[in-house]
């Protein structure tokens, strides 16, 4: 069944003109965190949403690129994009050695052990600061890639809009694949895809990997493009911050993806004329988004309006 | 040799006797309403800072101990009926989202309210030391353990002999026949948060003068807490308490004998150990799932 994809459509869109209506670089900034959010959470909404499988952890992943990134290129002055890989193949190994026996886990073990899993590795980031800087951070070098360098918010605007966009497509068409659909079935029930053949291990072992490499790949090119990175964005916090983005958006929905990193994105930007009252607030838009729109706002709203996810 | 090993080995159980105290917490929701509660390590907090505030104003110890583990009970009891009541029927994902936005809000007010600093209150029975076969033993840490073995008879007492304690027992078996038999599970629901929170409370109180509090303690406290109860097997009130010494002596051991930088990093650690070797913690049920 061919249909058009008026989503993608829009999205490349606003991602076009976006550019003409912000006044400076400061919203130009702000765009690109929603971007580099919206990434991550396009892989983690396959594993949470399409595969059902939480992870509590997946900001380490995020952290392991990052500081990949980092260190590799100050400490042994490699290329950025030769460290951008390394880091993605280290977090990718690092996920499919681990994730086997996670995933015999199930509900609340499951969510524990992704959870120490990432605890465990901003731990680590904290604790070598020989490498590191420890818990005040490090600084990193400007990207450079085939003997140009990226600089400057709008630069990287172009860039990060560009692989959105290509995420936002890959995913799609990922999700109606037969890998998409055999996902969707182990959601359902594990037993029953079992039944029809579906390689239950294989799949949530790929799709746990698939979301560690994005995760990675976006914290080297964050890392670059902040220019500093702190262990905090390995943090138990940020794995939070990453998870609501998901369900609030709109589990199992790619665009709700988008939408709730957008909105996540945007909220501490709003909140911070409320000095410290951040927390509070944050914490409240939680519980309510939860309770009030359980399937999150992309899903609901599309029920509501009788569209399609 | 010895006493240095002994020496750990307070520090162990003392900090562990706190995790147990988080983990009996986590096991009490969890068997009600099969919700782990993220919000277990506020309540910690809330007992600890609040004692430090009343104590603060000018109110006797006693009272100042007991609004500071009424007012988490009653805390417990709002977050109960404000955010998982109505959230009724959500995935295991959005419940944890829910608690965990309790915990932000409980801690930003915390943080808005009595500040940022860290904060303590001299321990009950002084600070000199009682030697025992060459280690000190801080008299605190005997008020943590006492406390703790209490608590533990008298839930054990509570589950056992009273009404209202097989009630709740029986809910966590099964709800829908704990209905039908007519036991108001909405009140076994409200109880079970009022109780893990105010035994929260009273581990955070024991600990205070002893590792001080702050509004962000709650984190560290409440995920190794939850960490006890996996260990121990979740929903088991005996593997809570296990798991919970067991945490404390093996994260006091790896910081005494191999690093104490990493001290954080161990219980997270064991947890892959144990649930690999035992995929529902030392103690917990052989369920098998139904289809």
């Amino acid at each position: 069944m061919m249909r058009t994809n008026y989503g993608l459509f829009v999205l490349a869109a606003v991602l076009l003109a976006l550019p003409l209506l912000l006044p400076n670089t400061y919203y130009f900034d702000i765009a690109n965190r929603m971007a580099i959010n919206a990434i991550i959470v396009l892989g983690l909404n396959l594993l949470i949403g399409f595969a059902g499988q939480i992870s509590l952890g997946h900001a380490g992943f995020f952290g392991i690129g990052a500081y990949a990134s980092a260190v590799l290129t100050t400490h042994f002055s490699w290329p950025p994009i030769a460290a951008l890989c390394a880091g993605a193949a280290g977090a990718a190994l690092l996920a499919a050695a681990i994730a086997p026996p996670i995933f015999r886990l199930r509900g609340h073990y499951l969510a524990m052990a992704t959870l120490g899993l990432g605890i465990v590795i901003s731990i680590v980031l904290k604790n070598e600061a020989g490498y590191t800087g420890g818990p005040d951070g490090m600084s990193v070098p400007a990207m450079s890639a085939f003997g140009g360098e990226i600089f400057g918010e709008r630069q990287w605007y172009w860039l990060f809009a560009g692989i959105l966009l290509f995420s936002v497509w890959a995913c799609q068409n990922l999700i109606d694949s037969p890998f998409g659909r055999a996902l969707r079935a182990l959601h359902g029930s594990e037993v029953a895809s079992q039944v029809v053949g579906v390689n239950v291990a294989r799949y949530k072992v790929t799709i746990f990997v698939l979301s560690a490499f994005f995760a990675s790949i976006m914290g080297s090119l964050t890392a670059h493009y902040v220019g500093f990175i702190t262990p905090d964005s390995a943090e138990f916090s940020h794995s939070i911050e990453l998870v609501t983005m998901v369900v609030v958006g709109g589990m199992a929905s790619v665009f709700g993806s988008v939408v709730g990193a957008v909105l996540l994105t945007a909220l501490p930007q709003a909140l911070t004329t409320f000095e410290g009252r951040e927390t509070v607030a944050f914490g409240a838009i939680l519980m309510l988004s939860m309770i009030f729109l359980p399937k999150g706002l992309v899903p609901t709203l599309a029920a509501k309006f009788g569209g399609r996810r | 040799m010895f006493s240095q090993f002994l020496q750990f080995m307070f520090s162990g159980v003392t900090v562990g006797a706190t995790y147990a105290l988080a983990a009996l917490g986590f096991t009490l929701i969890y068997n009600a309403s099969n919700v782990i509660n993220f919000a277990q390590g506020e309540f910690i907090m809330l007992g600890g800072m609040l004692t430090v505030f009343f104590l603060k104003t000018g109110l006797p110890m006693p009272v100042a101990l007991a609004l500071a583990v009424a007012i988490p009970a009653a805390v417990g009891v709002l977050v109960e009926k404000l955010a998982i009541e109505p959230a009724k029927g959500a995935e295991v994902v959005g419940l944890i989202i829910i608690t965990i936005g309790a915990s932000l809000v409980l801690r930003g007010v915390v943080q808005i309210w009595l500040g940022k600093g860290a904060a303590a209150f001299p321990a009950f029975s002084g600070d000199a030391p009682i030697a025992v076969g060459g280690a000190a033993l801080a008299p605190q840490s005997l008020w943590v353990l006492g406390t703790t073995a209490v608590i533990v008879v008298a839930l054990w007492l509570f589950f056992n002999r009273t009404l209202a304690g097989k009630a709740i027992l029986a809910t966590s078996f099964d709800p829908l026949a704990a209905q039908l038999v007519g036991i108001n599970t909405q009140w076994v629901l409200l109880v079970s948060f009022a109780l893990s929170a105010a035994i929260g409370a009273i581990g955070g109180i024991l600990l205070t003068p002893i590792t001080m509090t702050s509004y962000d303690v709650g984190i560290m406290l409440g995920l190794k807490g939850f960490v006890a109860a996996v260990v121990g097997g979740l929903g088991n009130g005996l593997g809570a308490v296990v798991g919970g010494l067991m945490v404390g002596i093996i994260e006091a051991m790896s910081a005494g004998y191999i690093s104490s930088a990493y001290k954080d990093a161990v219980p997270f650690l064991l947890i892959f150990v144990v649930l690999f070797f035992l995929p529902r913690g030392l103690l917990g049920a052989k369920a098998t799932e139904r289809v």
